[in-house]
């Protein structure tokens, strides 16, 4: 009889919960079917007046009726539960084709990073950094590097003078020479990056200012087959393992034999385009073995020792990686070029 | 250099090699080819023929037409009808004594319409002409695309062949060759012609040697000169021209300067008449980029650009005259003070102490190696000609070209160096030349003053330096044949013990001026081996001490830092405008123009705008950002990079090295989360230096500052011990407005990079970390404005003693609520112990003591 009754309101909460459908009803509910106030708790209060040898039935089956109760809630919250999420997630939806949120972006100038790649290369083959000032004396930018004053490959380099002896330096040669002083007779292996100076118009493709960097090897095993290895690496390190180099005679007063660099244009692939001006190769730097007499000028004894040189242009370097048609673009510092190339 | 190959094939024999193969192997050998013109490669070789006008009759219709025979050696003679300039005097000429040779046309042919205005091809078809048929033509160099002279159709030379195909007559190929300073032997083209034998192993061909002319070859066929195999032996260094007994008569020549001068030669040629050259001489000075003018000019031209050696024709007649009707007597000396000559240019040119002059009696009548003068020209009414082959020294001729600003065919060669042993065969090749077509008679060489003969030059190259240069072995055999074939004498030493040849000695030729080191053969040797054939080798050579190089280092550290700081790397001009300097001061925008004492200056500046050394890093930077700021509204730049200042009593100047930041505009980039428009100032400069110093572990204190360019206000200096690493402000306000700036803040940043390097690296060791709960603790503290924040933070951090872990300024306020001349600074503080949970009146204690300090040390109020 009080069994019967213990079903009936088990039966009758468990009716009720069928017509919860939100957080609060349902706690609401909880509070009814099983909260102090409740059928259950009043049922269990009862319980000392049930006759002794009732009690056991009895108090399992209002125990029973608890856990069914409790049982069927959490059923319900987790379905309600699962169906908020669900009706959230459908809700929450974000555009996720709007811009992603940046902090200002920075950047290298491209001859910086030009520079870097050329120095990381030249790195791993054991080349240091060098660098020397950008006035130098007439001696040092010509005579030791074997151009006496009115020597014929003065010409070759229009040089702006602060005085009868005094330039802008012309390439980062004389640095070959200060670098050479300081270390004779150790042997030395250094690439020398640096802004040079030409006293030219300035014109899409020629320019009064521009980033050069050469590269010296002195030692006393030091050949032109070296020179050849070295620059082969590097340029196809630097332009791709698929790019042909070519070296053909040239002069420099201050190698011989001298060479220049040609490497098969990596726009056309060598069969003739606008870049390469038809020929399929592109200049892209001078080299040679070491004069002795700027060896000597060094403190080097030509006799003991031979050393290569080479040296290019990083603009160029640029200039053929992106396809830059202008070369006044490098010091325009115009951020709609510098930002595109960073 | 243009290089006209049909000249090239009198001296050097290349049957049978194609123009590739000859720019493969002159361009590896270190003649530069930069470009290749082919004449004629177009013409129909059916149509276009060597045709010879035989009769010339009137046009029935027409005054200003005529009618000619044209011959093409196919049995009867084709009718035309013309109205060639040229031909029309001859209307009523009938059968011509002596043919005329002409370009021949036929039906069909292409051709550049010679009418019409550019270049245009148009193909030939029969027409009537005024009621004559007329289905071919006779053509003007226009029509055939050799010149833009359309005035009359072209004369052949009477030599020219009839029948065959103009290709073969006309055509030709220009080699466009660089020639580098050590090439001046190859400026010629009997030097090119020695070159290309020896690089590609060919035959040259003979040269009659009284006269320097070819013997034979391909191009000579056309003017029916005899083939003749031989060589181009170089002139004996030393030998003297034999001179007539009664040359004294003509003319006497003295040097005076033997420094400057160590051979002058003169050589007559009586009876010349003057007039144009033949049509295949003015062809070929064309197609080597000369202007024919008139023979006894093209001569000397086509001699120098043959055998390299410039001459000089002076008027004999007007020589005499100078000398008062006696003999002429030369003088080859240096200016006088103050003298002066007119040169053939017709400017009258004033001459320094070093100037060397060809004078006579009556002044001078040539600058040396340069240009003649004006007043013994060869004009219309020239009848001798004194013919002037001389040598001076290279150096003093480009001193002196560059003094006078004057250059010349002739001063480009001499000023390369041209050997006195090549005078001879130059003079005496114009001269012969001059008999032929001037219908001179040359007297020969009147006058030879030859007061230093050079000696031989003798090099001795040990063979194993060829591999200890090249890094290969060149077998020996190659290495004597390639020497050889370039004219050098060689005498071989022979080791004793096993018969190898170790050295070899050479006798260098007179027209390789460049050599006089062993090192000179090794190059001889490897570029006509051919460098394609040394292989590539890494380096076995011991790795040098590798060492570190902190200035490399702190400057890529620095761009590291700046670009993750959101700033861009700018890289100016460091030439500028010393004006534009001088706008980097307040109130100096329109100082003057010129250089002040504090730049490095040009000498020859291309412009004013880059006239001198920047002083300043801010100068490219305010310009750059006055640029980008007229179509950005944020600009954020940086730089590194020498800046120069001249030292009292030194020629050099000193090169510091400087770090620049320059920011304004808005700190946020636009966009759509973005807003409040908050504007980049002091503070922002100021947090990006902060992360350099971060980035170099510099230990740096910042203070109130002065800089020249910055708002005195807004300036700090940052300091590391006693360096002052430099300054960061705000523009001053005359100074933004001087550069263009606007009305935003404009923050920037002067730093000096030696002073961060020495700075750089002080290295922090770890400390510990408390893993203990922290307590926080806010604290707003009202001072006045004078109280620097960065006191305030010490003070607290003192009397925060171990406890306080970190403290933050939250917040600056300034107004009603704290009164006149005050602000409120509030902090968040933590605080921490490393070995316990803080309990809540501990730290309590702490903000109490924290407050009393600075009452008492700062005369702050808590509020």
């Amino acid at each position: 009889m009080r069994i019967d009754e213990v079903q009936r309101q088990r039966d009758a909460a468990l009716a009720a919960l069928d017509a919860v459908d939100d957080a609060a009803a349902l706690e609401a509910w909880r509070t009814a079917a099983l909260g102090r106030a409740s059928a259950v708790a009043a049922l269990l209060g009862q319980i000392k007046a049930v006759p002794a040898d009732e009690r056991p039935a009895f108090g399992a089956a209002v125990n029973a009726a608890r856990q069914a109760l409790e049982a069927a809630f959490e059923a319900r919250r987790a379905a309600l539960e699962a169906r908020a999420l669900g009706e959230a997630l459908g809700s929450d939806r974000i555009d996720v084709t709007l811009p992603g949120t940046l902090p200002p972006r920075g950047g290298l100038h491209p001859v910086t990073r030009a520079l870097r790649r050329i120095c990381r290369i030249f790195a791993d083959m054991g080349f240091q950094v060098y660098q020397s000032r950008e006035v130098e004396t007439d001696d040092l930018n010509f005579t030791l590097l074997n151009t006496p004053p009115h020597h014929p490959a003065r010409d070759m380099q229009d040089t702006f003078y602060v005085t009868d002896d005094v330039v802008l330096r012309t390439h980062t040669s004389p640095g070959q020479i200060h670098a050479m002083r300081e270390h004779a007779p150790e042997p030395l292996r250094i690439i020398l990056p640096g802004v040079v100076y030409r006293n030219e118009k300035i014109t899409a493709r020629s320019e009064i200012q521009f980033t050069q960097i050469e590269g010296l090897a002195i030692g006393e095993g030091i050949t032109m087959a070296d020179l050849k290895g070295t620059v082969e690496n590097f340029v196809r390190r630097l332009y791709g393992p698929d790019r042909a180099v070519r070296f053909r005679a040239s002069y420099f007063p201050f190698t011989e034999p001298s060479a220049e660099v040609d490497v098969s244009c990596m726009l056309c692939g060598g069969r003739g385009c606008q870049i390469c001006k038809g020929g399929g190769w592109l200049e892209i730097m001078g080299c040679g073995m070491v004069h002795p007499t700027v060896l000597a000028n060094g403190g080097y004894d030509p006799d003991r020792f031979t050393g290569f040189a080479f040296g290019g242009g990083v603009e160029r370097v640029a200039l053929l990686r992106y396809g830059i048609d202008d070369i006044r673009h490098f010091w325009a510092n115009d951020l709609r070029f510098l930002e595109q190339l960073r | 250099m243009r290089v006209v190959l049909s000249w090239l094939k009198e001296y050097v024999d290349l049957d049978g090699v194609a123009v590739e193969t000859l720019v493969e192997r002159w361009t590896q050998a270190g003649l530069e080819v930069e470009g290749v013109e082919r004449i004629g490669d177009w013409w129909d070789r059916e149509r276009l023929l060597v045709g010879a006008v035989t009769a010339v009759h009137p046009h029935p219709n027409a005054d200003r037409l005529v009618l000619a025979d044209v011959d093409y050696g196919a049995g009867a003679p084709h009718r035309v009808v013309t109205g060639a300039p040229n031909l029309l005097p001859l209307r009523e000429a009938g059968a011509l004594d002596r043919p005329l040779k002409v370009v021949f046309a036929r039906e069909g042919v292409e051709l550049f319409d010679g009418h019409a205005a550019g270049w245009h091809k148009v193909v030939l078809k029969g027409r009537p002409v005024r009621g004559v048929m007329s289905d071919a033509m006779v053509c003007s160099a226009k029509e055939i695309g050799l010149s833009d002279d359309h005035e009359g159709i072209l004369i052949l030379d009477d030599g020219a062949p009839v029948g065959r195909p103009l290709a073969d007559v006309l055509g030709d190929v220009v080699v466009e060759v660089a020639i580098t300073a050590n090439m001046a032997r190859a400026m010629n083209v009997v030097g090119l012609a020695r070159e290309t034998a020896a690089i590609l192993d060919r035959p040259l061909r003979g040269v009659d040697p009284a006269t320097g002319a070819p013997l034979g070859g391909a191009g000579a066929e056309g003017r029916g000169a005899p083939r003749a195999a031989g060589s181009t032996p170089p002139p004996a260094p030393a030998a003297t021209a034999v001179v007539a007994d009664d040359a004294g008569d003509l003319c006497a020549v003295a040097i005076e300067a033997p420094d400057l001068c160590p051979r002058y030669t003169a050589r007559l040629v009586r009876d010349v008449r003057l007039g144009p050259s033949p049509e295949w001489l003015r062809r070929r000075l064309t197609l080597a980029g000369m202007r024919p003018i008139k023979n006894v000019v093209d001569v000397t031209n086509y001699a120098m650009l043959e055998w390299g050696e410039p001459l000089h024709a002076f008027d004999h007649d007007k020589l005499v005259a100078r000398a008062g009707g006696g003999v002429p007597r030369i003088v080859v000396r240096r200016a006088a003070p103050g003298e002066r000559m007119t040169t053939l240019d017709g400017v009258d040119r004033a001459l320094d102490g070093d100037t060397l002059l060809i004078a006579d009696a009556a002044g001078p009548v040539a600058i040396a190696g340069i240009m003649g003068g004006a007043d013994t020209e060869v004009d219309d009414g020239t009848r001798h000609v004194l013919l002037e082959a001389a040598a001076f020294d290279f150096i003093n001729v480009r001193r002196t070209s560059r003094m006078l600003k004057l250059t010349s065919e002739s001063a480009a060669r001499f000023g390369r160096g041209v050997h006195p042993a090549l005078a001879e065969t130059g003079a005496a090749r114009a001269a012969a030349l001059l008999s032929e077509l001037a219908g001179g008679r040359a007297v020969g060489t009147v006058a030879d003053a030859y007061p230093r003969p050079p000696a031989p030059v003798l090099v001795t190259l040990p063979l194993r330096d060829i591999r200890r240069t090249l890094g290969v072995e060149v077998p020996v055999d190659a290495v004597l044949g390639i020497l050889e074939r370039l004219a050098f004498d060689l005498t071989h030493h022979v080791d004793g013990a096993t018969g190898a040849i170790t050295a070899v000695e050479a006798v260098v030729p007179p027209h390789r001026m460049d050599v006089a080191l062993p090192v000179d053969l090794i190059e001889e040797v490897a570029r006509v081996y051919g460098y394609d054939r040394l292989p590539g080798t890494r380096m076995a050579d011991p790795l040098p001490p590798q060492r570190d190089n902190p200035t490399w280092e702190v400057d890529e550290a620095v761009r590291d830092a700046l670009v993750a700081a959101g700033l861009q790397e700018a890289i100016s001009y460091r030439l500028v405008a010393p004006r534009a300097e001088a706008r980097l001061v307040p109130g100096a925008g329109d100082a003057d123009a010129g250089g002040t004492p504090e730049h490095v200056t040009l000498r020859n500046p291309i412009s004013p705008e880059r006239a001198a050394l920047r002083r300043s890093i801010l100068t490219g930077l305010l310009e750059a950002t006055a640029g980008n700021l007229r179509f950005r509204d944020r600009v954020a730049l940086f730089e590194l990079g020498r800046v120069f200042h001249p030292r009292p009593g030194e020629a050099l100047p000193d090169e510091p090295r400087r770090l620049g930041v320059v920011l304004t505009g808005a700190a946020e980039a636009a966009g759509w989360r973005t807003g409040g428009g908050r504007k980049l100032d002091f503070y922002d400069a100021k947090g990006a230096v902060e992360r350099v110093l971060a980035a170099l572990e510099v230990d740096a204190a910042w203070s109130p500052g002065r800089h020249a360019s910055f708002h005195p206000g807004r300036t700090a200096e940052v300091r590391s011990g006693d360096a002052v690493l430099g300054h960061v402000g705000e523009l001053h306000p005359l100074v933004r407005r001087q550069w263009g700036l606007g009305d935003d803040p404009v923050a920037a940043a002067d730093l000096d990079l030696d002073a961060l390097e020495r700075a750089a690296g002080r290295v922090r060791p770890f400390r510990p970390f408390s893993v203990y709960p922290a307590m926080l603790r806010d604290l707003a503290v009202v001072v006045d404005e004078a109280v620097a924040a960065a006191d305030v933070e010490a003070a607290i951090r003192r009397a925060g003693g171990a406890l306080l872990a970190d403290v933050v300024l939250f917040d600056v306020y300034r107004g009603a609520q704290v009164g006149a001349g005050k602000k409120s600074l509030a902090w968040s503080l933590t605080l921490q112990a490393p070995d316990k949970t803080l309990e809540g009146k501990v730290a309590d204690g702490a903000r109490a003591r924290i407050v009393k300090a600075l009452e008492r040390e700062l005369g702050a109020a808590a509020r």
